[in-house]
């Protein structure tokens, strides 16, 4: 016990070292008026007329070539600089006001290295509809296991 | 008639709970019981994975990646178990769902992981029905079959609980 006790602490002082992530935004920092749950979600992509957000994946590409929500894109990961870079990227010639809904659903919500950064990076471009797809546990948990639409090769 | 209704009644129902078993069978990997998807990867030191291979032993399959918090507190237990527990038939098999291999070699060789790590890629996740959340682990036992499945943050005593009690059946 004393042993398993020591392999956690030094597991959890590890992945600090190993990451590769930059100080990042910890997802638990965004606001919970900024996120947007599963549910809600499914009824903005079903509602037909609406103005659909943009939803970008900033998490792994390999998650997202397995499976991701209908019509998003994947410009991740949030925690590596060529990620941030590369959502830059992507929204450089976006009004600030448009609507956008990031998600990752790599990990539990708060062991998320990737939307606290890509969130953070958004609202310092001065974006103003910018909200965050809550995963308590996961995109499988907590969007395929719930029947909600996927594509992908899954 | 009242017979024949029954009947009907009990077959639409067992019909119901295979779609139903099968599309959460799908939905969350392999299910209990049924036999581990099998699959040969070569792995970063260049040794050969073959699933089928392992068959007599008790098979830890654990998908990771370097940027998964909680993976990386799991996985020097891991390898502690698989000193611990080798010579009893352990087999960790680590499977990283990292995009690129470089951090994956600098995490290996930095925490001199005593098993086996190849990269996953869209098929094998497919195979164990796609690999959408990490920490992902699967318990296969001696005889290939799926044993138990531990998604995200576990508890490593539950895991551990669950795999003494593999390694006891022989």
């Amino acid at each position: 016990m004393v042993i398993l006790s020591l392999l956690l602490v030094a597991g959890a002082r590890l992945h600090a070292q190993f990451s590769g992530a930059p100080s990042f935004s910890s997802a638990s920092s965004i606001s919970t008026s900024q996120l947007i749950q599963p549910e809600e979600m499914n009824r903005l992509l079903q509602a037909k007329g609406a103005a659909r957000p943009l939803v970008l994946q900033v998490g792994s590409r390999l998650m997202f070539a397995q499976a991701h929500i209908p019509g998003s894109e994947y410009v991740g990961p949030g925690s590596q600089p060529a990620g941030l870079d590369a959502l830059k990227a992507r929204v450089a010639r976006l009004d600030h006001k448009s609507p956008i809904v990031l998600y990752c659903g790599c990990c539990p919500w708060n062991r998320c290295p990737n939307v606290g950064p890509a969130y953070k990076l958004l609202a310092d471009l001065g974006f103003t509809h910018v909200r965050v797809l809550y995963f308590a546990n996961n995109f499988g948990a907590d969007w395929v296991e719930k029947g909600y639409p996927v594509e992908g090769a899954h | 008639m009242a017979v024949r209704g029954l009947l009907a009644a009990w077959a639409a129902l067992a019909l119901a709970c295979t779609v139903a078993g099968a599309q959460a069978a799908s939905a969350r990997g392999p299910a209990t019981g049924k036999p581990a998807p099998q699959f040969v990867r070569t792995a970063l030191d260049g040794q050969r994975i073959d699933l089928a291979a392992l068959r007599g032993k008790v098979v830890l399959l654990n998908f990771w990646a370097t940027w998964c918090a909680p993976c990386q507190v799991e996985m020097p237990v891991f390898a502690e178990w698989q000193r611990q527990y080798g010579a009893q038939g352990l087999q960790v098999v680590g499977v990283s769902m990292d995009d690129e291999a470089e951090p994956v070699r600098r995490l290996v060789a930095h925490l001199r992981l005593n098993y086996p790590v190849a990269m996953g890629d869209e098929k094998l996740g497919a195979q164990y029905g796609g690999v959408l959340g990490l920490p992902l682990t699967y318990l296969i036992g001696r005889d290939g079959r799926i044993q138990a499945r531990f998604q995200g943050e576990t508890d490593p005593a539950k895991i551990q609980s669950k795999l003494k009690a593999l390694l006891a059946s022989r």
